[in-house]
């Protein structure tokens, strides 16, 4: 019964407006990167996938969405959770998924280990949905590209070390690559594959 | 110079209001109840959920009353309603072996298992209009009569002596192809063109079967079976881990024994098309027996001499939706696209008598 | 019933699958009358749905071959929660989203060993009407059948 709970609920109590709200959320941060946009809603999933991620994956996932999961996610009712709410099933490999989700502290695998895409349909490719410890006080980047005014800086907190060598490669396949959605508790900061990132000097 | 135009907003709205006027027709008589559609005129439902690819009584014959009774108008808003809904998954496939036959025909064996079976057919009336239906005359009790033993599958007769081919494999590892979520490619798969003629327009799979008779891309058929019947629909359900029920659903499936083929490591042996549609419509189901028949060229070493064996052609042009939505935009606007033409084809004149204006001129003075 | 071998669950969610196919196929005054007939109703509160949406009814090439996409099916379907604790599933086709509630109501009721029996008895109702009705049509398919007779023809 307590893992059946955990399956059943934590999803939005008005699917419909609740979905179309974080829609509208992630589509303004994905339209000007690096900015932290607040959820008006969130989901409570089963741990350890977060509030902001599990209403990530409620508003975008779905029937024709294969998912991929950290170790530690798929070891949770998570898989269920997600089945059940949107109706996404696992993928059986990262470069099947068109959603990857990580946990806070979870390790992340090099991007180019998921979908990039093809030149033909650069759309056929992972979206990365990872939480971390903040989205700021971590070391600061200076995000340039489509969508932002001269440059913005980020400065999100617990990426792994290589995180920039990893989003530079992925800069460097373009139109291919992934795309990031970076969460913590209520809020999101969103990269498109566009967005450069470089050290603060 | 582009310029646009913006207009007819009224007009547009007063065209409306005279479409739901005459779509009511006469106010004296009653209007038809969509249960009304669905009882008696299912055949018109039957057709518009198989080419819509939307299994639906009821939203079927909701469209074909918007529609006016244009089937393809009717088709076209209902795949456009399919369009406002999520995807639950994908059922578990029929099992039409074990369908609740209401019909069932062979042309290939008269006395097999189950027996010929003619149901609710419109053969071996004379097509002879019936004036008591101009009134609401009685209709005779049907009569019963006890089932006796239960139906086999005619492939399955010819697969015992080893004389036919298989039901049908795809290579090793393939996943069915579904054109509702990937864009079209050719060379297309036998299971995409399968679902591509499922929803075809079934003027066009007759057409087309039609001409594979008359000699462009012959296949010698015969009717090893046709069965009209209701099948369960069942669902996985991820979260009890077993699939259920969700109804039943009739549908209309044959299967075409067709010319045989050999090779040196295989013996003479029929080959086969297969027909499987929703409701009842054995015209369209044969038609795309032999249209699938007809496709595989690929697998028997066929040439492409035909029409029906060009996939491309047959596929591209098979779904009545995506045609009339092309043929139909012609009578849209398009002042600025002919006033380019009408441009071009004056300069093109003005060439023309430029270079020919000798001539013309001496012309006219002698006249 | 039509349980394919290979896919059939074990005893206790076979039983449960036979009557959400009986739910599925019960009429809305079928569940309305079983559910108004429940004494000491457990509230109820909604999980997921009723939504309608779309299924991809399949078929197999050559009726036993490999799978093929046949075209879409409507299904409405609701997960509900009942106050004593059970969780119901209802799927069934078509848009009717008061009955997928009410079918997935009584799966859940299904599960409670005091509301079970009442369950049960509608089961019997809708599989006994289900029964008489494919054996009229069976039937009628009946009477329509051909049998062949040969004219003698010749001197002999």
């Amino acid at each position: 019964m307590a893992v059946q709970s955990q399956i059943y609920a934590g999803a939005f109590a008005d699917p419909v407006f609740e979905a179309q709200s974080v829609f509208r959320t992630l589509m303004d941060c994905f339209a000007r990167p690096g900015t932290i946009g607040r959820l008006a809603s969130a989901a409570s999933p089963p741990s350890p996938l977060g509030r902001a991620s599990g209403a990530v994956a409620l508003t975008l996932c779905d029937h024709d969405t294969p998912v991929w999961l950290s170790p530690a996610l798929s070891k949770s009712a998570v898989p269920q959770w997600i089945a059940f709410h949107t109706g996404a099933g696992m993928a059986e490999a990262k470069d099947e998924a068109r959603f990857g989700f990580v946990e806070t502290g979870g390790t992340v695998p090099g991007f180019d280990q998921f979908a990039l895409g093809t030149q033909e349909y650069p759309d056929r490719s992972t979206t990365l949905v990872i939480e971390v410890e903040a989205l700021k006080g971590g070391q600061p980047l200076v995000a340039r590209g489509p969508g932002i005014k001269n440059e913005i800086v980020v400065a999100p907190k617990g990426l792994p070390d290589v995180f920039l060598d990893f989003w530079t490669a992925n800069r460097a396949i373009f139109p291919r690559g992934v795309d990031l959605i970076l969460t913590a508790r209520d809020a999101v900061l969103c990269l498109p594959r566009t967005t450069r990132l470089a050290i603060e000097e | 110079m582009y310029v646009a135009v913006k207009g007819g907003e009224a007009a547009i709205a007063n065209a409306h209001r005279l479409l739901a006027d005459r779509r009511r027709g006469e106010r004296s008589l009653p209007s038809i109840t969509i249960e009304q559609v669905v009882e008696q005129l299912g055949l018109a439902v039957d057709r518009v959920m198989a080419e819509a690819s939307l299994y639906d009584r009821a939203l079927a014959a909701l469209a074909v009353r918007q529609a006016r009774g244009d089937m393809i108008e009717a088709i076209f808003i209902l795949r456009a309603y399919r369009t406002t809904l999520p995807r639950f998954g994908y059922a578990e496939p029929i099992d039409t072996a074990n369908m609740k036959i209401e019909r069932r025909v062979s042309a290939t064996y008269k006395d097999l298992p189950g027996g010929q079976l003619l149901g609710p057919t419109f053969d071996y009336t004379h097509r002879l209009l019936d004036p008591s239906l101009l009134g609401d005359e009685p209709v005779e009790e049907v009569a019963l009569k006890e089932p006796s033993e239960p139906v086999m599958r005619v492939s399955d007769i010819l697969d015992g002596e080893g004389l036919i081919e298989g039901d049908g494999e795809m290579p090793e590892g393939h996943v069915a192809g579904d054109l509702t979520r990937e864009p079209m490619e050719f060379p297309m798969a036998r299971d995409l063109r399968l679902q591509a003629l499922a929803r075809g327009d079934e003027g066009f799979l007759l057409a087309l079967a039609y001409s594979t008779q008359r000699g462009y891309g012959r296949t010698h058929p015969f009717v090893g079976e046709i069965r009209i019947g209701e099948v369960e629909v069942e669902l996985e359900l991820p979260e009890l881990g077993f699939a259920v029920s969700l109804g039943v659903i009739r549908v209309t499936e044959c299967q075409m024994v067709s010319q045989f083929k050999g090779s040196a490591k295989q013996p003479p042996q029929f080959t086969r098309g297969y027909g499987l549609v929703f409701g009842q419509s054995e015209r369209k189901a044969m038609s795309m027996s032999l249209v699938d028949r007809a496709l595989r060229t690929d697998e028997f070493s066929e040439d492409i001499v035909a029409p029906a064996q060009d996939q491309e052609f047959v596929i591209s042009h098979a779904d009545n939706v995506q045609a009339t939505g092309f043929v139909e935009h012609l009578k849209l606007p398009h002042y600025v696209d002919f006033q380019a033409e009408l441009d071009l084809v004056r300069r093109m004149r003005r060439e023309y008598e430029t270079a020919h204006g000798g001539e013309d001129g001496m012309k006219e003075a002698a006249e | 019933m039509d349980a394919t071998p290979e896919q059939a669950p074990p005893a206790p969610a076979a039983e449960r699958r036979e009557g959400m196919r009986l739910l599925a196929r019960a009429t809305l005054a079928e569940l309305s009358a079983a559910w108004e007939a429940i004494a000491g109703k457990p509230e109820v509160a909604p999980v997921r749905g009723p939504e309608t949406g779309l299924v991809m009814v399949r078929g197999r090439i050559g009726g036993g071959g490999d799978p093929f996409n046949l075209g879409e099916a409507t299904v409405s379907r609701a997960t509900v929660r009942l106050s004593t604790g059970e969780i119901g599933h209802g799927q069934l086709l078509g848009t009717d989203k008061e009955r997928a509630r009410l079918a997935a109501v009584l799966d859940a009721l299904f599960q409670n060993d005091a509301h079970r029996p009442a369950v049960e008895a509608l089961h019997r109702r809708v599989a006994g009407r289900l029964e008489a009705e494919d054996r009229r049509k069976a039937e009628e398919t009946a009477a329509t059948r051909v049998d062949f007779f040969t004219m003698v023809r010749g001197e002999d």
